[in-house]
């Protein structure tokens, strides 16, 4: 790779910015200890909202291609996250969609479940909101002295790639630090001519396989009686796959990279590594591996151990529904 | 992170060919138009020529085809035309014939799918052409495939000695090829043999069938397992390995004469709810009826005084061979065979589900397999028809045509034999004992040869019929005359009222359903089973001996409901297709197959038991699966459930299917909604 890298002091410069999100993969990021020492030894923070003061109009002067490396977090939830997709992309060399809600929308993108309308009255005009005059946010405002406007509000949230073209896609909620430090070693190593990039539109920071792949824990022929909720078991055995024990455990489509937390601390993977390669819809995938092992031909049995997954977009979408062939149902799409 | 077929160059030179099929599909669809459009719309997809014609699964019409991929280089063809069911096999061929891989072929459907669907033209053309774009895109990620070629163990297995696994073991006996045949009960015979007469000539039922069982017990191609069942089978058409568990007949067969008088001295009696279906007795060391093949008895371990108390051992010291042996242990037994016959028959419908029928709560209501037993000269009462006390004879009999069948609240199908069944038993009551019998009938269904005639002739005996389902049988009296009587209720539908037929015994002419563990020999065998429990034929008209698993054949009342003449045709028609089978010594499977990409496999489990066709193997020690090709049908359950996206199907492929829909998608002038991005 050639980068020329008009900069200042001729380091290459680093982005990172935060759109639809919660902050933790900008928690994540200052959590990889002293390799942030690194970052900035080889880079030049050219733009980065949490860490320190930056102006977009800062952005737009820099050159096209300017940046080397952007780690783009967060969704595509209004004009002013669009805008700034859009400007990033001009300006950067390698676009990272970091984390999981720019990779596939995360929980931010739950919220296309429900119109605009509906997601405005749960914010402004439930019980627990002292609102007695029922204002709403206005995308523009004529005030004496003028004109003013926020961010437009969209009725559906998109994924990074689903506005511009991304590069590589990083997966996690938030991505693992390991994973963050190896990736950061990787391009400090092709800076240096000592490494290669993968392949464009390679989900980096990952494994190949599945959480399974990593699960320590022991598994059987799955046939499946009952689905509970974890906090519904006196006991767990240790030793013993979740799935098996009727606790809805996401691993088996779930993208390797975290070690298997989850489950080894005797939790269920909620998926929040997204789907593994060649997944194409990540719930669709689950509903199906789920539904075949369902142990009964009985249509009222089969029914009841269903009720067992009592919320299922939360069970089998939590992290993928922005970035599912549906993206969306439909009083969302409607607006 | 979406599919992007349609951002691909193409690379290959498609040929796109559109059937009229004489009007079927033009009468409806503007075939000439589909045809140009693609020739024209689709030529960035890689389509060099795109025509119609009148039948393209007419010689001339696979000539063309065959010349297209000639003079043009075509690398791939799609035909647009009927249903894969019917002619994919034509035009794959056609293109293996001009040098093009079979597997290059996509056939779509625009008659089944479209034509026949449709009633508006222009709507129906454009469905076409997008049907057929989708078959374009589908088309370039299609591969060469090859057949499997695998050989054929000369020997046969057939499971159930009925009248339609003898039959189907004879055949291929006297072919000269090796049969090993399981029969689950001590005697082969299956139902057949409990019965004294045969409609529609009254054939003594065993006159005709032990003839044939003796053959079997001697033939030297056959080698018999009764008292046995299939525990295991692995491997796949023309390598099965299957395991047999011999269970312990308690009676050495080297030693054995077969002088029954070890039944005769055996001083414990059990009600015999097989053979004499619960009307007679047997003993605890037996053979269901004097002419069992094999000759050897079995002792019936928990009904035996000495395996229970432990004393007795009569049959052992009055035994002059000293054959007896309490100490034998059931055994496994493995063979190699290349194909299976099943004819594992059927089981008669439990009549105590039809409450208002009384049966077992009337002494007098019997089922037909019991009134069978009753007409056997063999049987427990010599052949006397007599009620429940064993000494009466009926003055009058109501025979209940169709219970537990061609009814919502039990099954609805008809099990085909019970109106000649139940003419049957009205001759032989007219016959034995001169009393007055009614038939209960809802429809009288006497197709087939000399079936009807017969009908004609039990009319002409004087048995009455009555039209109408029988709404109860009760013992409750309410007018005169009924005192002491079974009184059947009945609407006439023929006279158009409600009637009260006292009668001295009832017959149930119940359903024949399938086996209790159908479903779980099925999965055993890796088979399927319809939703009554039926197995299901390959094809319904043109293929009903074989299965959709390579290698494993049916015959006899597995398939459905059926009488002796149809049982007999479908166990030779099993037989004649295992032979050629045989006689090809290799056997071609289609590609269409699974298979696991194992570095992505994650062991998770999932698809472990899913397989119909018992295809996958999961290695414990690497933890990932593996899928048998040999085995595999390209069925597609496993690589619908692997959440890891770690099994693909040839042609039917992830990249396939999505490119189809991409494909249809170009045509349906489908736009992503525009609030999305408002
Ligand atoms: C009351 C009655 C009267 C009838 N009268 C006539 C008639 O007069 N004329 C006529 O044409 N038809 C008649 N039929 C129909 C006739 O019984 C059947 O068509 C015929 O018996 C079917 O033969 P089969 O070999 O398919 O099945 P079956 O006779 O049921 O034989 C199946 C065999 O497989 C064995 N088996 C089952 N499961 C297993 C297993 N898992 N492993 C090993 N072995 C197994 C069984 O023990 C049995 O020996 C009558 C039917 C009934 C109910
Ligand atoms: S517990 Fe979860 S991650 Fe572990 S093996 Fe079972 S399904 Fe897979
Ligand atoms: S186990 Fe699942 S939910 Fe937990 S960290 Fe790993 S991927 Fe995320
Ligand atoms: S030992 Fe058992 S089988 Fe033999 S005679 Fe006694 S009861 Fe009958
Ligand atoms: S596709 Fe899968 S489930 Fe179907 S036959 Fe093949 S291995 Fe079995
Ligand atoms: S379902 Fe997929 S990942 Fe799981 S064991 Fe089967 S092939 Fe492997």
């Amino acid at each position: 790779m050639t980068t020329q890298s008009p900069s200042t002091n001729g380091k290459p410069k680093f982005a990172m910015y935060w759109a639809a999100s919660c902050g933790g993969c900008e928690i994540a990021v200052l959590n990889i200890g002293e390799k942030i020492l690194d970052v900035d030894a080889n880079f030049e923070v050219a733009f980065w909202p949490v860490a320190m003061d930056a102006k977009y109009k800062d952005v737009e002067a820099m050159p096209d291609g300017s940046i080397l490396l952007t780690l783009f977090n967060g969704g595509i939830r209004n004009s002013e996250n669009e805008e700034i997709a859009k400007l990033l992309r001009r300006k950067s060399q390698i676009l990272v969609a970091f984390g999981s809600c720019a990779s596939e929308g995360c929980i931010p993108g739950l919220a296309n479940l429900s119109s605009s309308n509906q997601i405005l009255d749960t914010v402004y005009s439930t019980v627990s909101t002292d609102n007695p005059q029922g204002i709403r946010p206005q995308h523009k405002y004529a005030m004496p002295e003028g004109e003013i406007q926020i961010p437009k509000f969209y009725p559906v949230l998109r994924t990074l790639d689903q506005v511009v073209p991304v590069d590589y896609y990083m997966p996690g909620c938030p991505p693992e630090s390991h994973q963050i430090a190896a990736v950061i070693d990787l391009v400090i190593k092709v800076l240096h001519g000592e490494a290669q990039l993968p392949p464009k539109g390679a989900v980096i920071g990952a494994g190949g396989s599945t959480v399974c792949d990593d699960c320590p824990r022991k598994r059987n022929v799955k046939l499946i009686k009952k689905f509970v909720r974890i906090q519904d078991l006196e006991h767990i055995d240790p030793e013993l796959c979740l799935l098996e024990q009727g606790i809805p455990c996401n691993g088996p489509a779930t993208r390797s990279g975290c070690g298997a937390l989850c489950p080894q601390a005797s939790a269920q993977c909620i998926g929040c590594y997204g789907p593994a390669d060649g997944v194409v819809d990540y719930g669709a995938r689950l509903v199906a591996a789920f539904a075949s092992v369902i142990d009964s031909n009985d249509p009222e049995e089969i029914e009841h151990i269903l009720d067992g997954i009592p919320d299922p977009t939360g069970q089998f979408y939590r992290f993928n529904l922005a970035g599912s062939l549906l993206r969306a149902a439909r009083p969302a799409w409607e607006g | 992170m979406t599919n992007n077929a349609m951002n691909q160059e193409p690379k290959e030179r498609i040929g796109v060919h559109v059937c009229h099929c004489g009007s079927n599909i033009a009468g409806m669809v503007d075939v000439e138009e589909v045809a140009r459009w693609a020739g024209e719309q689709l030529k960035d997809r890689g389509v060099v020529i795109a025509r119609d014609y009148k039948f393209m699964c007419s010689s001339l019409g696979q000539e063309l085809i065959e010349k297209d991929i000639q003079e043009e280089g075509l690398t791939r063809v799609v035909v647009a035309a009927c249903s894969p069911h019917l002619h994919e096999n034509t035009f794959r061929t056609a293109c293996s014939r001009a040098g093009l891989n079979p597997y290059l072929c996509e056939l779509v459907s625009i008659r089944e799918q479209v034509s026949w669907v449709h009633t508006d033209r222009a709507a129906a053309t454009e469905k076409s052409k997008a049907v057929v774009s989708g078959g374009v895109e589908r088309v370039l990620y299609s591969e060469p495939l090859e057949p499997l070629h695998v050989p054929i163990h000369p020997a046969t297995l057939v499971v159930g000695g009925g009248i339609a696994g003898i039959q189907a073991a004879l055949e291929i006996a006297d072919a000269g090829f090796p049969v090993i045949l399981v029969e689950r009960e001590p005697s082969i015979g299956g139902h057949m043999s409990q019965f004294d007469k045969t409609f529609p000539t009254l054939d003594c039922a065993a006159c005709i069938l032990t003839p044939k069982m003796v053959s079997v017990g001697g033939h030297p191609n056959i080698q018999m397992f009764t008292w046995s069942e299939v525990e295991k089978v692995d491997g796949y058409v023309g390598n099965f390995t299957v395991t047999i568990r011999k269970k312990a007949r308690f009676v050495n067969e080297e030693l054995c004469t077969g002088c029954a008088i070890c039944q005769e001295k055996c001083p414990k009696k059990v009600i015999d709810e097989v053979y004499e279906a619960g009307l007679g007795y047997r003993k605890a060391i037996y053979t269901p009826f004097p002419q069992a093949v094999p000759k050897y008895p079995v002792i019936d371990k928990p009904n035996c005084t000495y395996f229970q108390k432990g004393t007795c051992k009569a049959c052992q010291k009055f035994c002059p061979t000293g054959a007896i042996d309490f100490e034998q242990q059931d055994e496994w037994i493995t063979v190699q065979v290349g194909n299976i016959v099943l004819a594992t028959g059927y089981d008669l419908f439990d009549p105590r589900k039809v409450t208002q029928y009384g049966y077992g709560r009337l002494a007098n209501v019997f089922t037909s397999l019991e009134f069978e037993r009753l007409t056997n000269a063999a049987g427990p009462t010599n052949g006397n028809i007599v009620l429940r006390d064993g000494v009466t004879v009926p003055k009058t009999v109501g025979i209940i045509h169709c219970v537990g069948s061609r009814d919502r609240n039990f099954n609805n199908y008809c099990s085909v034999i019970c109106c000649m069944q139940s003419l049957k038993f009205a001759h032989l009551v007219h016959e034995r004992t001169g009393a007055t019998v009614y038939n209960f009938y809802i429809d009288m269904r006497t197709a087939y040869k000399e079936y009807d005639e017969f009908y004609q002739r039990v009319l002409e005996e004087g048995t009455l019929f009555v039209r109408g389902k029988v709404a109860e049988v009760t013992d409750a009296a309410r007018l005169p005359g009924e005192e002491g009587k079974l009184i059947v209720q009945v609407e006439d539908t023929l006279a158009g009222k409600q009637r009260r037929i006292p009668v001295d015994m009832v017959v149930l002419s119940a359903a024949m359903v399938p086996r209790k563990d159908a479903k779980e020999v099925a999965h055993k065998f890796g088979i399927s089973c319809n939703a009554n429990g039926w197995f299901i034929e390959k094809h319904p008209k043109l293929d009903p001996v074989a299965t959709m698993t390579e290698g494993i054949f049916i015959a006899g009342c597995v398939q459905g409901p059926k009488d002796i003449p149809s049982s007999v045709a479908q166990g030779a028609a099993a037989a004649a297709r295992v032979l050629g089978r045989i006689q090809q010594g290799e056997i071609a499977l289609e590609p269409v197959r699974a298979s696991v990409d194992q570095d992505k496999c994650s062991g998770c489990r999932i698809c472990n038991n899913l397989c119909p066709f018992n295809a996958i193997i999961f290695h414990e020690d690497r933890m990932v699966t593996e899928i048998n090709a040999a085995l595999c049908q390209g069925c597609g359950t496993c690589v619908a459930a692997c959440p890891a996206g770690a099994i693909s199907g040839t042609v039917f492929s992830n990249e396939q299917i999505f490119a189809q829909i991409e494909g249809l998608m170009r045509v349906n002038f489908f736009t992503e909604p525009q609030s999305a991005v408002a």
